[in-house]
């Protein structure tokens, strides 16, 4: 076994939360968040997003600190703030770091003048997976990412789950599975680091179509046929971005998937469903808290799917509802008229 | 409602586009750590040097690579010793050991009937005869199970020492510095009997490699490191001379001599041999393909790397066949560099000294010809290869010493410059290195690179990491590559042509574009000219951002002189000419082929939009 002592964890959020707890069952565990509110949560009423706190878990607001203690460091930060809080780290990281995110999302390389421009397609190179980042910003290259069906508030309550550490390395999918298995917990490997990245981005998408489908009451029949429909259009556009098909039928993607796009608790599926009972973005992002990452990704892949040529009228379907005002039920119906003919076209 | 209008649109079934979605995944593009920008050099001064520098390390006795040849039968012994050990534990029981050796032995006999060559010892037959005895007798003894697997170990043993003794090179001093000497001059002695006197004196002056040879890069730092670290030059690869070539450029930079692992198959070839020897060249069977002779051949360069000598690598592996900068390398010496690493921390932690771990230094270079003996051969092969052509296998150009010869000879006399670029020196994780051994990050902070090796704060050995992290280095290898790619002249003008042939054929595949009749091939000289013009520009730009370079003659010339030398220049000595003006002064080319594969070297910089 290891010798590790203690693990980090970046960011106080209902999964970094959630992360701390599930690995305070094998290592004392040190977490960064920004907000003092978080570390009073953490370290004096031992509560936070709405979890009890393991004994073995203490928060700070130093992230030297964490950095100089722990060499195993789990970031869980939004793909929005990512780049901000890794350079704060940057100074502190050695090679001899290991940094497993569990960050669904992406980052947009583009220029400052770009970013006022109107973008019309994105190639690859423009966008980072959150490892590509890592491995961009800093000199850490033991990289790695947790990805699958982990919905905070159901690990909170200890119910059983299951997770997927991708890396290229297998001593950083060793490390990740021992800091992270319980009996309440399985930890699977892949080497498939870009593909179970997208996979974890991508379903995202699926969460907030199906989140709109729920609050229409269209049924479970729509919702089968949405999934399924979706999930060939994130494979085609994955493979596109570098994945492995496999990793898009494993926990990371279809397993992500069945548990986000039924669950009420699902950050996207729920902008999704007020998305359908008529609420327009400006008005969900103004009375949220919390980060969908689905939405910036949704506008990521419909410039990435056009650049590339590659036909995803469900996504692009989103997109028009998200960002250019179409009504959900509208385009939903356009959406049936749409010629598909081939059930299973991704395979081969 | 506009936005309906359009989702509309979107969706209307006329637009779908029934092509089988992109099967291949694009490749994702490089992104890794990017080196601190500030160490780099600033100008790109090509340097014409006027002699050789002075050497490093003045004392040849001093030199490692002769501290190596002088402890020769210990160093042998090492080699052996290890490669024992690993292989032992690869194959820890006695059924899978007495697989691979009935393996091995089966392969070289059929080797040796099915690809005999010059340079194979007169007795390998008898030898791999008598294995395959002793190998009949050891599978019979299996009344007595542990006497068995001892003889196999045995076995094993004097295989693995068979292979050594057979790679293991040499270093002569006094040969080298008579090689030193000689080169410049040698020609024109082995010569004399068919020249004349007063030819022999003109001779003499162009045999001079001085105004032949363009570097480009950090010399000094390279001087510096290889006086106190380990150097491992990573070359591209596309013609045989590149060995020379390189070669020749570190006798010039004043370094001492580089081990190098030359193809088995050119010690056949004697005037070759000769040259090779110079570098202390030992010997690499790419015949032999089995896990005993690799493991062999690895530990010797892990070793010798170990051991403080610097090597050469031509880690594409192979001479490029279609003329490109190499995309994808040959990990495996590459490999030996990481282990070297490793086991100089480990060292200098046993001898409780750890500041004292020798770094191994990368640099890559990038060699830039206007013209390539073997380009016909070599696209030849490549279309073969790429399936895009049925052609009969082609001689190897260098088959006969006549041949060599004859292009040695052309290539010293005839001025076709030749630029050495050198990327900045760097370690095995792509960081740069400074002249006193630090490795710095972007923000000019020193990595303690050791920490890579580490596994909870000791040094731990780990194959999957460190072939990870071979695979990183690869790529940043291939990326160096291509930003210190001087572009000639004569790249460009095929690269333009044959992109503007292309395109107006844009229907026709590559095999149909290689066979266009000759009324077809014929541009317009005033449309090239604006391409050209277009893609100099971008060419310019790509410079600027550090991505390409560019010689003299391109930054100095006018747009028509640019052309001009590039047609001159271009594929100098093929019978065909690759770029020409015809007599209405528009642009053709008389070998589609070869037009081809000087075209490929600007492959991988997205110009064909600018064309």
């Amino acid at each position: 076994m290891s010798d590790l002592k203690t693990v980090g964890v970046i960011g106080a959020g209902s999964f970094g939360t959630a992360l701390a707890n599930l690995i305070a069952e094998n290592y004392d565990v040190l977490i960064y968040a920004r907000r003092q509110e978080a570390i009073d949560n953490i370290n004096i009423k031992r509560e936070n997003a709405k979890q009890a706190i393991h004994e073995r878990i203490r928060a700070t607001d130093d992230i030297r600190e964490v950095t100089e203690t722990c060499t195993l460091i789990f970031p869980t930060i939004p793909s929005a703030y990512f780049r901000e809080v890794l350079l704060q780290m940057v100074p502190y990281l050695r090679p001899d770091h290991i940094l497993i995110h569990g960050t669904k999302g992406f980052h947009i390389n583009v220029s400052e003048e770009e970013k006022h421009e109107d973008i019309k397609e994105l190639g690859r190179e423009s966008i980072y997976t959150m490892s590509e980042l890592i491995r961009k910003e800093t000199i850490v290259v033991r990289v790695g990412c947790i990805s699958g069906p982990n919905l905070a508030s159901e690990l909170s309550q200890h119910k059983p789950a299951g997770a997927v550490i991708a890396s290229h390395f297998d001593e950083v999918i060793r490390l990740g599975r021992n800091a992270l298995k319980s009996h309440r917990f399985q930890v699977y490997g892949s080497k498939d680091l870009t593909g179970v990245e997208l996979a974890g981005s991508l379903k995202n998408i699926i969460a907030l179509a199906s989140g709109s489908l729920t609050a229409l009451e269209l049924g479970e029949n729509a919702r089968a046929l949405l999934i399924t429909k979706s999930l060939g259009e994130i494979i085609r556009i994955g493979r596109v971005l570098g994945g492995d098909v496999k990793t898009f039928l494993g926990l990371a993607g279809i397993g992500d998937i069945i548990a986000t796009s039924s669950s009420t608790t699902s950050r996207n599926f729920t902008v999704g469903y007020r998305m359908g009972k008529g609420e327009t973005l400006q008005q969900i992002l103004d009375t949220s808290d919390e980060v969908a990452e689905g939405i910036n990704t949704v506008e990521i892949i419909k410039l990435l799917a056009d650049h590339y040529k590659v036909k995803v009228p469900i996504i692009s379907t989103i997109y028009f509802t998200l960002f250019k005002g179409v009504p959900a039920a509208e385009g939903l119906r356009q959406l049936m008229k749409y010629p598909f003919d081939v059930d299973v076209d991704f395979l081969d | 409602m506009v936005e309906i209008q359009s989702i509309r649109a979107f969706l209307r079934p006329w637009t779908i586009d029934h092509r089988p979605f992109p099967k291949k995944a694009i490749i994702s593009p490089h992104k890794y750590y990017e080196a601190c920008p500030m160490q780099q050099p600033t100008d790109n001064k090509p340097i014409q040097l006027k002699g050789s520098l002075p050497p490093i390390i003045p004392d040849i006795e001093q030199w490692p690579i002769y501290k190596l040849s002088a402890k020769r039968y210990e160093f042998i012994q090492d080699v052996i010793n290890s490669s024992t050990t690993q292989l032992n534990k690869a194959y820890p029981t006695k059924e899978a050991l007495l697989d691979e050796l009935a393996r091995t032995v089966y392969a070289e006999r059929i080797r040796l009937t099915d690809k005999p060559w010059k340079a194979d010892p007169e007795d390998e037959k008898e030898y791999w005869a008598e294995l395959k005895k002793r190998l009949v007798r050891i599978n019979g003894m299996t009344e007595d199970p542990q006497k068995q697997e001892e003889e196999a170990r045995e076995m094993l043993n004097s295989m693995i020492s068979h292979y050594t003794n057979e790679i293991v090179g040499n270093f002569d001093p006094s040969i080298y510095e008579f090689a030193s000497r000689a080169l410049p001059f040698g020609f024109s002695r082995l010569l004399r009997s068919n020249l004349g006197l007063k030819f022999k004196e003109k001779l003499s002056q162009q045999f001079s490699t001085h105004n032949r040879f363009i570097y480009e890069g950090d010399l000094e730092n390279i001087r510096k490191l290889a006086k106190t670290h380990t150097v491992i030059m990573v070359p591209t690869h596309i013609t045989n001379l590149d060995s020379m070539v390189v070669g020749w450029a570190i006798h010039e930079m004043g370094l001492p001599a580089f081990i190098y692992g030359a193809g088995l198959n050119l010690f056949g070839i004697r005037i070759l041999a000769y040259f090779i020897e110079r570098l202390g060249a030992y010997k690499v069977d790419r015949r032999k393909k089995h896990p005993i002779y690799l493991e062999t051949l690895k530990e010797y360069s892990t070793q010798a790397l170990h051991d403080g000598v610097h090597s050469l690598f031509f880690p594409g592996g192979t001479r490029s066949r279609s003329g490109e900068v190499e995309k994808r390398l040959k990990l495996g010496l590459l490999g030996t560099a990481m282990d070297a690493q490793y086991l100089n921390y480990i060292k200098a932690e046993k001898e409780g000294n750890p500041e004292a771990a020798k770094k191994i230094i990368v640099v890559p270079v990038t060699v830039s010809y206007h013209f390539v003996l073997e380009a016909p051969g070599l696209i030849d092969e490549h279309l073969k290869a790429t399936g895009k052509e049925q052609y009969l296998v082609e001689n190897d150009r260098f088959s006969t010493s006549f041949k060599m010869l004859s292009f040695i000879w052309k290539f010293f006399t005839k001025s076709s410059k030749i630029y050495l670029s050198y990327a900045p020196c760097m370690d095995l994780f792509g960081n740069l290195v400074t002249p006193e051994g630090k490795s710095i990050d972007k923000r000019g902070e020193e990595i303690d690179i050791k920490k890579y090796f580490l596994s909870n704060g000791e040094l731990k050995e780990d194959t999957q990491r460190n072939s990870e992290y071979v695979k990183l280095l690869g790529d940043v290898i291939v990326k160096k590559f291509h930003e210190y790619n001087v572009v000639f002249s004569s790249h460009m003008v095929a690269y333009v042509a044959f992109t503007m042939l292309r395109k107006r054929f844009r229907r026709h595949d590559l095999y149909d574009i290689l066979r266009l009749p000759k009324e077809d091939r014929i541009i317009k000289y005033e449309d090239f000219r604006l391409a050209v013009e277009r893609v100099r520009d971008r060419i310019f730009e790509l410079e600027a951002e550090g991505k390409i370079k560019t010689p003299r003659h391109f930054r100095e010339n006018g747009l028509d002189d640019l052309i001009s030398h590039g047609i001159e220049n271009v594929g100098l000595y093929h019978n065909a000419r690759t770029v020409m003006r015809n007599k209405d002064g528009d642009i053709t080319s008389e070998d589609m082929k070869l037009l081809l594969f000087y075209h490929n070297r600007l492959e991988g910089y997205q110009l064909a939009q600018y064309v």
